[in-house]
């Protein structure tokens, strides 16, 4: 952790002369009557890495291939550093993309792949060889210059696409679901070089997945689309902590989220009480109206279990209905007495934390700020 | 296991050792059993300048046949790669459309066309981009076009298979690190298809090297190996000198692609020495 943190501020530097800007403007694609992409508009400042996440279905490679110019949009604008790319070709936008399959030449060699850029916009050739080392050694790939792609490993061939897009020194760094075809343990560890890799570079960085850990460890901020609209952008912790949907909700982690049947009014400390269905009663804090047809949501990690849970501003009995022990966590569903409401709880397990059993009667409770108001 | 892998070798053998192997045995047995010594039809095959002259002409033809099949061939399986669903399905019947005709029928219908009195000498001639009919017929041009038009389908397939295996993405990141569309083709498509386009020209030339009818219509005074052998075996009855005529082809095109062969390895090592500058 100590080690992250002054590899940022080493970098913090050589971020300042890195990506570019983007904004796009009413951005949107049509398929006859489809609308992959409603109009949509972000800002993505400079050295940002901004992860598009969502179900699959859901716009957000259309998306980046409007972005990377093989996919033309039905209108709408992407300027970048001020110039609107859309009417540029492909070949001209200057962009880094990095594809799922990695998408390298199979008949040429590593050092050629990487070298392929740099040979198109007529760099000499010792240029060339000298940032083809360059770039091979900030993947840690040297060794494997005149490798086959063939001849390397999934990890392996993900590092010289990381390469082969960022030796020009493109505008935004486009990545669609990069780490989609490895398996777990190589996924964490690519994360890490990703990070790494991005810092280095100071790009601004377009990342696709439909992996939202992946996007909450890698991205400055996160947008997650759904039917091919942008439902809520901000920094993981804003989506997690502040969703605004039941989408959003349940997009991001897990939740308990239940309909609210009647609110009061809001009171001067800013809190109102609810009904929800079931008629369990309720008190939160909100800045928003909590009306019917809305929902209120609570993080498994936020509801306290045990004794503790009496003094707190919402406090019940409940019947453990499920309990399992998972590394790290004890994952319960607790059924709240005469409510029928099945919520699911999280605890950390410390040297004296008692576990309770199936079928065993708890005290359940959360304070005033720990249940959020979903407006959809 | 490994042994044991020789196995899946078993059906190819059993086609090819009684239709293939026998049948060339017998031939190559009968090419040194002539009258005049053991050998003297390879001596006369070489030789003779008759003979020799054939031979060229043969594989001139079949060289030309095979150049001019590419050149039409790969851009049509380029645009057939691009065409989706239906269109690509009604593009492969157009090409295998003139199949549901014989050769002989085919060949027969280049004789009127390419004729000195034919419809496309009397539109050249009328359009007045010619003062004399064109002699399509009696130097090999003729020939070369109706054979062309017959061999393009069987390149075609395979380039198209070749282009059709391509990964979409491949392109497309040749385009997003700045080629435009001419290098994309050059850097990736035609390098990727390179192992289709040898098939396909294999095919192309092995079977125009064994041209038998569309020649004897089209070829005028310019003979080819096949009709020489029929005329050796069937009218003269020299089946020694029919024999060995055969298997020197055969070496012939043995060699051809073992050279071939070696340039591409050869290339390939090139290749791959070449990327060491950067190691």
């Amino acid at each position: 952790m100590l080690q992250m943190v002054s590899r940022s501020a080493t970098t913090a530097e050589s971020r300042a002369a890195g990506g570019a800007a983007v904004s796009i403007h009413n951005l949107c694609k049509r398929y006859n009557n489809f609308e992959a992409v409603v109009p949509t508009s972000v800002e993505i400042a400079s050295g940002d890495f901004f992860a598009i996440i969502g179900p699959s279905g859901s716009g957000k490679s259309t998306l980046l291939g409007m972005i990377a110019g093989y996919i033309d949009p039905s209108a709408g604008r992407i300027v970048v550093d001020g110039r609107d790319i859309v009417p540029e070709p492909i070949y001209r936008r200057n962009i880094g993309m990095v594809f799922q399959n990695y998408a390298l030449f199979p008949h040429l060699s590593v050092a050629q792949n990487v070298a392929y850029p740099l040979k198109i916009r007529g760099v000499a050739k010792d240029e060339i060889a000298k940032r083809v080392r360059e770039s091979l050694a900030m993947v840690r790939l040297e060794a494997f210059a005149s490798r086959m792609p063939s001849e390397l490993s999934g990890g392996q061939q993900q590092r010289i696409a990381l390469a082969r897009a960022s030796i020009y020194q493109p505008s935004i760094l486009l990545m669609d679901e990069p780490l989609g075809a490895l398996d777990k343990n190589l996924r964490d560890e690519m994360q890490e070089e990703i990070k790494r890799f991005q810092q280095e570079l100071g790009a601004t960085v377009i990342y696709v997945t439909h992996d939202q850990q992946e996007a909450a460890f890698l991205a400055d901020r996160i947008a997650i689309m759904r039917d091919g609209a942008m439902t809520q952008i901000g920094s993981p912790r804003s989506l997690y902590e502040q969703p605004k949907s039941r989408f959003v909700a349940e997009f991001l982690g897990e939740a308990s989220i239940f309909p609210i049947k009647t609110a009061s009014a809001r009171q001067a400390d800013q809190t109102c009480r609810i009904t929800l269905e079931g008629g369990t009663e309720a008190v939160i804090r909100t800045g928003e109206d909590g009306g019917p047809g809305r929902f209120a949501c609570i993080r498994p990690e936020r509801i306290t279990i045990g004794p503790k849970a009496r003094g707190l501003a919402n406090s019940f009995t409940g019947v453990v209905r499920e309990s399992l022990y998972t590394p790290g966590s004890i994952r319960y569903r607790v059924e709240l007495k005469d409510a029928g409401c099945l919520l699911k709880v999280r605890a950390l397990p410390q040297h004296n934390t008692e576990v309770f059993e199936t079928g065993s009667s708890v005290d359940i409770g959360w304070s005033v700020d720990d249940m959020t108001i979903l407006a959809e | 296991m490994k042994q044991r892998s020789f196995l899946l070798y078993l059906p190819v053998a059993l086609l090819l050792t009684p239709f293939f192997l026998a049948p060339m045995a017998v031939i190559g047995t009968e090419s040194f059993s002539g009258q005049h010594g053991i050998g003297a039809e390879y001596v006369k095959v070489v030789t003779d300048q008759g003979i020799r002259t054939v031979l060229y002409n043969t594989f001139y033809v079949a060289a030309m046949v095979t150049i001019l099949s590419l050149l039409i061939g790969y851009p049509i399986a380029y645009v057939l790669a691009r065409l989706r669903g239906r269109w690509a399905t009604i593009g492969i019947f157009l090409i295998f459309l003139p199949f549901w005709a014989s050769t002989v029928i085919r060949s027969f219908a280049w004789m009127i066309l390419l004729g000195r009195k034919g419809p496309v000498n009397s539109i050249l001639l009328g359009i007045g981009l010619i003062e004399d009919p064109i002699r399509f017929i009696d130097n090999g041009l003729g020939l070369m076009i109706a054979m062309t038009y017959i061999m393009v389908p069987f390149i075609v397939v395979p380039i198209l298979n070749g282009l059709r295996a391509i990964d979409p993405n491949l392109p497309r990141a040749a385009a997003v690190l700045g080629a435009n569309p001419w290098r994309q083709f050059l850097a990736v498509t035609l390098p990727l298809s390179m192992p289709n386009v040898a098939v396909g020209c294999t095919i192309v030339f092995v079977t125009s090297l064994g041209f038998f009818v569309t020649p004897s219509l089209l070829g005028g005074d310019l003979t080819v190996v096949s009709m020489l052998i029929s005329e050796q075996a069937n009218r003269l009855l020299d089946w020694p000198l029919a024999s060995a005529l055969a298997i020197i082809v055969l070496l012939l095109t043995i060699v051809i692609f073992a050279l071939l062969r070696l340039s591409q390895l050869a290339s390939r090592r090139r290749g791959k020495a070449r990327s060491g500058v950067f190691a």
